[in-house]
């Protein structure tokens, strides 16, 4: 029971990276259909940004002020690679927009590879470190045994939650979010009625790129280790809960975060580790066979 | 006769080809201010071309699509536009526009032109009040400087955002669907979703509001129904309506201007009475021989 709650803890802080990083992909896809390959490497990016940021701060405010530290990360972080997410928008997709639908999707490969080549060249290929952080655990007695819920895992959780309320409120309830969804149905239509398409891609692809440097720094925080070609596993894992979860859905995304993170942290507990990434994408088929637009798509009806 | 003697929208020699198929051959009319005109024609005629036309989905091959706004349009003013090369006047009354000149969502922004589709184009995810504050979104935005306090709708940005549910609720009112304002926009029927389109359309506070075919697919209570608001939506708003339909009694019970063209070429123009008794309009839609067109022309002067 004790290690079956234990591996509940550890998917679910898993699972709540991938949903953030899932994030991104489902919305950029619903607003203008397109597979945003280079997330995982916005990711990636994200997570050195809080590693060099972090190390700055520590030598300027010395280990003091931990706390304060993480939040300026998170603030400072979230600004610069929201500036990423919307340079690379502009550069990479926004002139091949009108374009035929594969153009985007190899601009978006290009740029990812572009992303994973630059850092490598400007940080080095080798694994950055980081001292553990946080590592404070709390100790519960369940059943006969304990478990442990480490700090990290508590911020982990308690942000990702935090942030998907804001986000929930964002698209529910504000201009931004009725211009974004409007643009997810109808974007000619949208367009006529007065909302600027182009802004509103921008700005979903902003909120996209803050989300993903969110998941990098908890990722920093969580593993204290990131490398130039972490943007490609995690983000293709991200990219599988969107498409569970029923690509274009926002609480599907998150839905199929935590379960990818859950399936993966469950087969490694209980079968062997060297499958768990088999287990997640067959979990992956399954669904699609029988729910060909994921758990919580629509699906798509076509009129005749 | 305001489209001779007060018009808003001239189309001057309108031409749209496809590779070798003439889709629009030099198609000149006005557009009355204030009237409801009524754009009709056989099947393929190029109506809905000319629509598309007027609000920028195409660019014209060539020809002239001018309108102003907050006057009457004076032959002389257009001229000195488009000799100008520019899009459009700026600050002064009445202000002139060139449609052909502008990109789709300019038209529909600026030169305040709205339209709708033969298909339903509603959000239909989204409920029924939200489609029409969408419609409202520049407005809004414009009350925040355009912000990004105002588009997350902070504090100071919520007097906007409370006058623009005032106006959907207004219209909403209007088009009979208060009941309904928080259901999806898809769950309307079919009616309803007809008329929340005009609704959305409005509220984007439109000088010209052109309709494609709003009265197909509604049963006969229906399209009365849609004459009725559409008289309403003038008398209230002073708007001028521009509209594609093939229901003749709606047509001809709500149209003050009645413009017909068939293959592209305008064959008649005036009244809806005027209209009806053409004989070319009768030769268009009944399919008579031209001999028989040349017959009923000379009876027609005969007296």
């Amino acid at each position: 029971m004790d290690y079956f709650v234990q591996q509940l803890i550890n998917g679910l802080t898993l699972g709540s990276i991938y949903g953030l990083i899932a994030i991104g992909y489902t919305m950029v896809y619903g607003i203008i259909g397109m597979v945003n390959f280079a997330h995982g490497d916005v990711f990636m990016l994200a997570a050195f940004i809080a590693l060099i940021l972090f190390l700055l701060l520590m030598q300027v405010l010395g280990g003091l002020a931990l706390g304060l530290a993480l939040v300026i990360v998170l603030l400072l972080g979230m600004a610069l690679t929201s500036l990423w997410g919307w340079v690379i928008e502009r550069l990479a997709y926004r002139p091949l927009r009108g374009s035929f639908r594969l153009a985007p999707l190899i601009s978006a490969i290009g740029m990812s590879i572009f992303l994973s080549n630059f850092v490598q060249l400007v940080q080095g290929p080798r694994n950055k470190t980081l001292e553990p952080i946080l590592s404070n655990v709390l100790v519960f007695p369940v059943g006969e045994g304990s478990v442990t819920l480490a700090e990290k895992q508590l911020v982990i959780m308690v942000v990702t939650a935090a942030l998907l309320g804001v986000l929930w409120y964002v698209v529910r309830y504000t201009s931004l979010g009725r211009a974004q969804r409007a643009c997810e149905q109808d974007r000619k239509m949208a367009s006529l009625l007065g909302v600027d398409v182009d802004r509103t891609v921008s700005l979903t692809f902003i909120i996209g790129a803050m989300l993903a440097s969110v998941a990098g720094l908890l990722w920093m925080m969580y593993y204290g280790v990131v490398s130039f070609s972490d943007g490609f596993v995690p983000g293709v894992k991200a990219f599988t809960a969107a498409v569970l979860g029923g690509i274009g859905s926002l609480p599907g995304a998150v839905l199929g975060g935590l379960l990818i993170g859950l399936i993966e942290t469950f087969w490694s507990a209980y079968f062997t580790i060297d499958y768990k990434d088999v287990a997640a994408f067959s979990i992956l088929a399954i669904v699609l066979i029988f729910l060909p637009s994921g758990l919580l798509g629509r699906p798509d009806v076509e009129k005749v | 006769m305001r489209w001779l003697s007060d018009p808003l929208l001239a189309v001057d020699h309108l031409s749209m080809r496809f590779g070798g198929l003439v889709a629009i051959n030099a198609l000149s009319f006005t557009v009355g201010r204030g009237d409801i005109t009524a754009l009709i024609g056989p099947n393929g005629a190029g109506k809905t071309t000319v629509f598309n036309c007027i609000t920028g989905f195409y660019k014209p091959t060539s020809g002239r699509i001018a309108l102003a706004q907050g006057g009457t349009l004076e032959r002389g003013a257009i001229e000195a536009l488009t000799r100008s090369g520019k899009k459009r006047t700026q600050g002064v009354n009445p202000e002139l526009f060139l449609l052909e000149r502008m990109a789709d969502h300019a038209i529909a922004s600026e030169a305040r032109v709205a339209r709708t589709f033969q298909n339903i184009r509603l959000f239909p995810g989204m409920t029924v009040l939200e489609n029409l504050i969408v419609a409202q979104h520049k407005t809004l935005m414009a009350a925040s400087d355009y912000s990004l306090g105002g588009l997350l709708g902070l504090a100071k940005y919520r007097a906007a955002e409370r006058k623009a549910i005032d106006l959907a609720k207004a219209w909403l009112e209007v088009v009979g669907l208060v009941a309904r304002a928080d259901d999806p926009a898809g769950d309307l029927p079919y009616g309803a979703q007809r008329r929340l389109e005009i609704a959305r359309a409005m509220c984007t506070n439109p000088v010209l509001l052109c309709l494609d075919e709003p009265a197909a697919g509604l049963n006969n209570r229906e399209s009365a129904e849609l004459t009725q608001l559409l008289r309403g939506i003038r008398a209230q708003t002073g708007v001028s309506i521009l509209l594609i339909e093939h229901d003749m009694s709606v047509v001809m019970d709500i149209s003050d201007h009645v413009v017909v063209i068939e293959y592209g070429v305008k064959i008649a123009d005036g009244t809806a009475d005027e209209v009806k008794s053409d004989p070319k309009v009768i030769a268009a839609y009944l399919g008579v021989d031209d001999e028989e067109v040349a017959v009923a022309e000379a009876g027609s002067v005969a007296p």
